[in-house]
């Protein structure tokens, strides 16, 4: 298991996605499913540098871990801010016409959609949210 | 990401390449907002953007709702990644995709 710990604010998410492409890169992961990680990546740690800790600020971990049998890549984001589960939210209504869209919740949903998996468990006062994502069958 | 504009007109182009995600999209806005209101019509070439996230779906939206006043916005060039967002957020519905 690989880990990055960084100060949870927008202006880092580049140090986020970088740590995780070097990672699948490594791992000889298809282009389509990268993009699709990193986009979780940016919703997920956007969602702390956001709403964790505010208006203060404080740290995120970002774990990666691979499993070669099953070759799903899991990646958990820690945060030691507010209570926030992000999958209690409601799901946004895809079908609305534009001037009637509220872009409240988009972003998890995406993550939601093109991941296979994703939890959420509260544990010691942090906030552990871990997505899977098998990256070749 | 780089934001490559011309503006021919009232024709507003504009090319992106890279990644519109959290960090980025804030760019695009601002660029956004200083031209699109000598435009009447906006066309994004995708040919080089990498991928979107819902920070960059925002912008879009917001561009798009601007833009239906006037003559309207068109996206082109979307690769796969990309048409996938559109499609699973449902904004491949609302936006005109070539």
């Amino acid at each position: 298991m690989k880990e990055l710990t960084l100060e949870a604010r927008t202006e880092n998410i580049a140090f986020v996605t970088a740590f995780i492409d070097a990672e699948l890169e490594q791992l000889d992961c298809p282009m389509k499913q990268q993009m699709q990680i990193d986009v979780a990546a940016d919703e997920l740690f956007a969602n702390i540098a956001h709403y964790a800790y505010t208006p203060e600020t404080g740290n995120a971990v970002v774990q990666f871990d691979y499993d070669p049998l099953s070759a799903m890549v899991s990646i958990t984001f820690i945060d030691h801010g507010i209570p926030f589960n992000p999958l209690d939210n409601a799901e946004p209504d895809v079908t609305l016409a534009a001037e009637n869209r509220k872009i409240g919740g988009l972003g998890i949903f995406i993550v939601k959609k093109t991941m296979d998996d994703i939890h959420y468990w509260r544990v010691d006062g942090q906030n552990h949210l871990c997505v899977r994502k098998r990256i070749r069958n | 990401m780089n934001i490559t504009k011309s503006l021919n007109g009232k024709k507003l182009e504009i090319a992106l390449e890279g990644r519109l995600d959290t960090l980025t999209a804030p760019e695009l806005e601002a660029e956004l907002g200083k031209t699109m209101k000598d435009a009447d019509s906006l066309v994004f070439d995708f040919t080089k953007l990498d991928y979107i996230s819902s920070a960059g779906l925002r912008v879009l939206l917001a561009a798009h709702k601007t833009m239906m006043k006037k003559d309207g916005m068109k996206v082109t060039h979307v690769n796969d990644i990309v048409k996938e967002v559109f499609e699973v957020t449902g904004f491949s519905d609302i936006l005109t995709i070539e």
